[in-house]
């Protein structure tokens, strides 16, 4: 649409707009090597950047860190205030301009590292100090309210794992098989354990008016991002986070303060939360009017879509990656916005034979759940796929079954049925059957 | 809603005795925690910018078209382009009657319903180098002006807390709640 063209010049391909050829990716080799500055070592052979390294002084942090032959002959380095990954380890988030994508394909279990939780801000990252930062919460209440973030801590808290997915994730494939791997098909999707208080418990605090219904929530970040939230259905869930992952916010992830809304779509979810104001009617901002909004075949739009819909992927064997003859351990994850995984079922011949998948514990309502399908490729080719049920009942549509209530114009909220297809070559690649 | 609504309230009011044991979540007890203060009548003044589609919120002042041609042409046409449909950012004007069609162009006037919204993303938004630089005036003035782009008013209509409200967008009527779960299991 032209209204996203801008967006499409810029973002990766699914990113709120769709497809700019996806920038080439660490080759296997590149991964492996010992580089210590990526970027500045840039254009050196492989080989040339593990002598580098070897030769160059401390990897990271204090102390004799070195690369050896042998760890069992050298003194390894000491504690370290705050720690890093591996050198070795290379995943990254994939970075457009106003989103990155979580690397789902080279991550392990339910849990997205802090550092690797997608990000998608509309006019930039703030920078917030915490000891400045304030929540108002007002209209109608019997008793406006300003709170600081120690506040807030202060309240009784509650912890949660549960996923956030921008609705506009997989957008790309409304259209044509866009994404190249499955960060960029599904990276818009991460899960945390957050740590907050219960909207109801500050709501309470305030004296919420019984004539009150709908809820603005706004951020204060540039884009001073601002969503309506029925009220109602936000009072049974919602958390108002300080916490990620046992550590305080991320900033792309609304430091010092963000709204958590399980299940709903992730702009609803306002990040570098300052102001809460009740209302009787939704405030119809633009980012719930002329966005985030699903428009369909005839003409007309949905609005308030906020739950996000059963929806699973595998992530390996997924796109770009290399099956090797044998036995293949399928893996991926599913997740409702509706409640819990109840099942998942894995087909390698494009949806003719389904079988069921083992799922991990845990299973959480609105979080990711981990399921795996042991497989033997003979060589030939196949199509993998995957379909999950919630406990609503509802289960994940193909494509052509979304498409044809749908239409292709509506951007958000795709949630059909990934195909994989194993080339002979044993290729991975994605493909719409 | 009125049916969910009630029920949503009835969970937030277990929630909240569950946990505290006192009071329900409407507040007709006084706060049992202590904790946070009354907000102050600036800090509430500072912030409380939103607008809504009945025109609540929006401060005085005025600006028409013409006006808002030269405050656009400045501030606004290097990235929205100098009729509004050129980009690189999201298109403004134009795409009325495509909303059915195959290549629909969602634009201020052929998609968004309401032409307060368009007064409040820009105060709160716009430009995008620059947020909340504009004046109420200019506001006004660059609202106008989109708007009769798109051939919604007349160039020299002016735009202020009265008449903004009352302008009705063409896809005022094209919207519709959430249907969802909208495809049938296999």
């Amino acid at each position: 649409m032209a209204n996203d063209d801008q967006a499409r010049a810029d973002h990766p391909p699914n990113d709120e707009a769709a497809a700019e050829p996806p920038a080439a990716p660490p080759s296997a080799l590149s991964r492996r090597t010992l580089l210590t500055g990526a970027a500045s070592l840039a254009g050196l052979t492989a080989a040339q950047s593990v002598l580098s390294s070897l030769n160059a002084a401390p990897i990271s942090g204090p102390g004799p860190t070195r690369i050896t032959e042998d760890p069992t002959k050298v003194p390894g380095r000491p504690p370290s205030p705050y720690g890093k990954r591996a050198t070795f380890e290379r995943t990254t988030r994939l970075a457009g301009a106003t989103s990155s994508l979580t690397p789902l394909q080279a991550l392990h279990g339910i849990v997205t590292p802090s550092a690797l939780h997608f990000e998608r801000h509309h006019n930039g990252v703030p920078v917030i100090e915490p000891a400045r930062h304030r929540l108002l919460v007002h209209g109608l209440v019997e008793r406006p309210m300003t709170f600081t973030l120690e506040e807030i801590t202060r309240f009784p808290s509650r912890s949660r794992l549960a996923f956030i997915e921008c609705s506009g994730n997989s957008r790309g494939e409304w259209h044509t098989p866009a994404g190249r791997t499955v960060q960029e098909t599904h990276g818009l999707f991460s899960t945390s354990e957050w740590t907050g208080v219960p909207l109801a418990l500050l709501l309470r605090e305030v004296g919420a008016k019984p004539e009150a219904t709908w809820m603005l929530a706004e951020g204060s970040d540039a884009a001073v991002m601002s969503r309506s939230i029925p009220l109602a259905l936000a009072l049974e869930e919602a958390l108002i986070c300080y916490a990620q992952n046992g550590e305080a916010l991320r900033p792309e992830q609304g430091y010092p303060l963000r709204l958590l809304l399980p299940g709903w779509e992730g702009n609803a979810n306002i990040k570098w939360l300052r102001r809460l104001k009740l209302g009787t009617a939704p405030f119809m901002t633009r980012d719930e009017t002329a966005h985030y909004t699903d428009l369909m075949p005839d003409g007309t739009a949905r609005q308030f879509t906020l739950d996000m819909d059963a929806k699973s992927v595998i992530t390996s064997p997924s796109g770009g990656q290399q099956v090797r003859a044998g036995f293949v351990e399928i893996r991926g994850l599913a997740w409702s916005g509706r409640g819990r995984i109840t099942g998942v079922d894995v087909s390698t011949d494009g949806g003719q034979a389904w079988h069921q998948a083992q799922l991990d514990d845990p299973v959480l309502p609105k979080c990711a759940t981990a399921f795996r399908f042991p497989w033997r490729w003979d060589g030939q080719e196949a199509t993998l796929q995957s379909r999950c049920t919630d406990e609503t009942g509802y289960v994940q549509p193909t494509r052509q079954a979304l498409v044809a209530v749908r239409g292709i114009n509506s951007s958000y909220h795709y949630n059909a049925i990934q195909s994989w297809l194993v080339t002979l070559d044993g290729a991975v690649r994605n493909v719409h059957v | 809603m009125c049916k969910k609504t009630a029920a949503g309230i009835r969970t937030g009011l277990v929630f909240a005795v569950a946990l505290v044991g006192a009071a329900d979540v409407h507040g007709e007890e006084r706060p049992s925690l202590g904790l946070g203060r009354q907000a102050t009548e600036a800090e509430m003044r500072a912030w409380d910018r939103d607008v809504s589609p009945t025109g609540e919120g929006l401060p005085a002042g005025k600006g028409t078209a013409q006006e808002g041609a030269r405050v656009f042409s400045t501030k606004c046409s290097s990235c929205h382009g100098t009729t509004g449909t050129e980009g690189p950012a999201p298109r403004l004007v134009g795409g009325q009657g495509t909303l059915a069609t195959k290549n629909p162009v969602k634009t201020v006037g052929s998609y968004w319903p309401y032409a307060t919204t368009l007064y409040d993303y820009i105060r709160r938004a716009m430009p995008f180098t620059a947020p909340q630089s504009l004046t109420s005036d200019e506001v006004y003035a660059v609202t106008a002006w989109i708007l009769a782009q798109n051939g919604i008013i007349k160039i020299d209509a002016v735009m202020d807390a009265q008449t903004l409200p009352n302008v009705r967008m063409p896809n005022r009527g094209g919207f519709v709640p959430d249907p969802r779960p909208d495809v049938p299991n296999r």
